[in-house]
């Protein structure tokens, strides 16, 4: 799906690599030449398993862990050589979630300073100061925003559930009206009642706010519920990319179609799948040829040789990197056994 | 206090961390009667002339080699002849278990309690002063070599290692005969070898090391804490990420250290003093107490046994406070297991 083809990409990543140097000449490829863009007003699910590069990823798009090489584009501008000060009023309009909703707050400020603290750092839209009567309008605002009592303000993180706790990581991240959130899997270490909530607060604020949003989880059903679009990661690279339904109903690559299999579903009955294999290689000696041909089901000769590249397979923007991409109709008929 | 939090706040603030650290500190029975033990030796030390004038009616820095006391109705010379079989030479008195010479006499005819009094004076004193001093030292080198990391890492780490490969006593005892010959001299300022920002100095110094891995282990793992990851992402300047994020969250090391690094400079304060490098006579401490009883270990053990029970009952009451502001003080923990 080509949102809004008119305007320009918010974001826009240009083989983007995160290597980390590990001991005895080692090398670990956490992202490993990723490219894609998110469109304004866009929601971006990146999913893939444990250890695939999903957050390093993000923790590169804002800059909180420098990259190796490539590009990160926001608003048109290169952010991955700027530094920090320079980089600091982008900070406004960039913002992210993290996955573990106490490790993200101070254990030792109150929330009304943890929320103020973005405030008392960046200038107004005018360019002052803003005073302490502005920063504590703007605190009851957020907490309308996501639905929590003001008297939370004079509370400890501690004091709060893993939800509440999350609600007020949110509120920090939109504090300033960012245009992008970066969610690195805000809602996988909560129970699924809350996750619903969070996701919906989530879905909500995009609404009212206009967020553009990079969603990154280990849950498809999390990412299918709030993404336009998904991208599914597999050691340290996409591997398909594309409009959320055409990804997760006739996925293209057989790592996708086994995760999308790997959903529980209500129907009963249905001869499933059979699982994939084995576990994630090691990203510092990872396979040659296609990453994923030591647990492909269809792997070929080919497959170990010839590293496959991120193609198109429609005009709908549905991208994948396999040599031998399953047709719509196979994945179905794969998906549902 | 910001704005914020001062509108919102009600009567019933709830608790912070330092408040919730002080309650099950207070529910640390060992704790608390350590703690007990501390503040009654402090002021006792502190009333340390009030017991030499009105309890023991003697001065403990003059020497009374010839005096004698009023003991039971009659007169005691301090200085007996020895209970050996031939009686020769003098021994001081030995405990008399009343308000003079409680504890006896040291080989000079002086009162050892009030002289335990006033070397608890010093050694508290220096002891409490060069674990403040390290500590101070300690957090702003482990901060800096924790947070910037590269270059400023491996350089004040190396100098760490540098000290700590030199055995402590070793070291303090060369900084304090160094020292000690003829006072510091720092430009106009000479410091006299009867200081005590000396051995204050030097203890301070020798265990920078010990403080400064922790707190820098503590820095680093804090430095990739998400809520500093946060706070950079909030576009929050490094100053104030340290003096917010990570200052508060290391106190709590600071504090936990704090009565280990105390017990620590107590035991090198006593050995240097116990060599004659550290208080310098006519003051006392609890070291040169121990060292004044050497010589009468056999006759009047007393003298040596008093201050060596008060060094190990600090550094004991020290060490379990310790361990229970370690306790007390771990938030994250008390608040998983409130869940």
């Amino acid at each position: 799906m080509k949102t809004s083809g008119k305007s320009a990409p918010i974001l826009d990543v240009c083989d983007l690599y995160k290597t980390y140097r590990l001991p005895r000449r080692q090398e670990l490829k956490a992202v490993d030449g990723v490219s894609f863009s998110v469109m304004p007003g866009e929601v971006l699910g990146i999913v893939g398993e444990s250890g695939c590069g999903k957050s390093t990823l993000g923790r590169c798009l804002l800059k909180l862990t420098p990259a190796t090489s490539g590009q990160v584009l926001f608003e048109g501008r290169d952010i991955t050589h700027l530094p920090e000060r320079t980089l600091r009023p982008l900070r406004q309009r960039m913002q992210m979630v993290f996955q573990d909703s106490y490790a993200s707050l101070n254990p030792r400020r109150r929330i009304g300073d943890l929320l103020a603290e973005p405030l008392k750092v960046h200038p107004d839209a005018q360019g002052h100061k803003r005073s302490s009567a502005a920063i504590a309008t703007r605190l009851q605002e957020l907490m309308e925003l996501v639905s929590l009592p003001t008297t939370a303000l004079a509370r400890y993180p501690h004091e709060f559930s893993g939800g509440q706790r999350q609600r007020i990581n949110i509120a920090r991240a939109i504090a300033l009206s960012p245009q992008l959130i970066v969610a690195d899997e805000p809602v996988s270490a909560l129970d699924v009642s809350v996750q619903a909530q969070i996701i919906n607060l989530f879905a909500d604020l995009q609404k009212q706010l206009g967020l553009t949003y990079i969603f990154i989880a280990h849950d498809l059903a999390v990412v299918r519920q709030i993404s336009n679009r998904v991208a599914v990661m597999y050691l340290g690279r996409i591997v398909e990319i594309g409009d959320a339904d055409a990804v997760l109903h006739t996925p293209a690559h057989p790592y996708t179609a086994a995760l999308t299999a790997a959903i529980p579903r209500p129907v009963t009955g249905l001869a499933r799948p059979v699982p994939l294999q084995g576990d994630v290689p090691s990203p510092i000696n990872r396979p040659s040829g296609c990453r994923f041909h030591t647990r492909c089901p269809y792997m070929q000769t080919r497959c170990q040789e010839e590293d496959p590249i991120l193609h198109p397979i429609d005009d709908s923007g549905h991208e994948v990197a396999c040599h031998f991409p399953l047709s719509p109709v196979a994945s179905a008929t794969h998906c549902n056994g | 206090m910001t704005h914020s939090t001062s509108a919102s706040a009600q009567d019933t603030r709830p608790p912070g961390p330092w408040r919730m650290a002080l309650r099950s500190l207070r529910r640390n029975r060992s704790a608390v009667f350590s703690l007990g033990v501390l503040v009654f030796l402090a002021i006792a030390s502190l009333l340390a002339p009030y017991y030499a004038r009105y309890v023991a009616h003697t001065d403990p820095f003059v020497s009374n080699v010839a005096g004698s006391i009023m003991l039971n109705g009659q007169e005691v010379d301090i200085m007996q002849p020895n209970d050996n079989l031939l009686h020769l030479g003098l021994s001081p008195i030995g405990p008399t278990w009343h308000g003079s010479y409680l504890l006896g006499a040291d080989s000079q005819g002086r009162d050892v309690a009030a002289r335990l009094l006033y070397g608890g004076r010093n050694s508290l004193l220096i002891s409490f002063c060069s674990a403040a001093l390290c500590l101070v030292l300690a957090a702003v080198v482990g901060i800096a070599a924790g947070f910037c990391g590269g270059i400023v890492d491996i350089i004040l780490s190396r100098m760490m290692d540098i000290m700590w490969s030199v055995p402590v006593y070793l070291f303090a005892i060369s900084l304090s005969i160094v020292t000690l010959s003829d006072g510091l001299h720092l430009g106009p300022f000479i410091i006299e070898s009867d200081n005590l920002i000396l051995p204050i100095c030097i203890i301070a110094l020798v265990y920078v090391p010990y403080a400064a891995r922790p707190i820098r282990g503590r820095v680093m793992a804090l430095r990739e804490a998400e809520f500093v990851m946060a706070a950079r992402c909030l576009g929050v300047p490094r100053w104030r990420i340290v003096l917010q994020d990570i200052l508060p969250n290391v106190t709590s090391t600071l504090v936990v250290l704090g009565p280990l690094i105390m017990a620590m400079s107590l035991l090198a304060e006593s050995a240097l003093s116990f060599l004659s490098i550290g208080v310098q006579a006519p003051a006392a401490s609890w070291g040169t107490l121990i060292q004044d009883g050497e010589g009468l270990i056999y006759t009047r053990p007393m003298v040596a046994i008093a201050p060596g029970l008060a060094i190990v009952a600090v550094v004991l009451a020290l060490n379990i406070l310790g361990d229970g502001l370690r306790d007390a003080l771990d938030v994250r923990d008390a608040s998983h297991r409130e869940q």
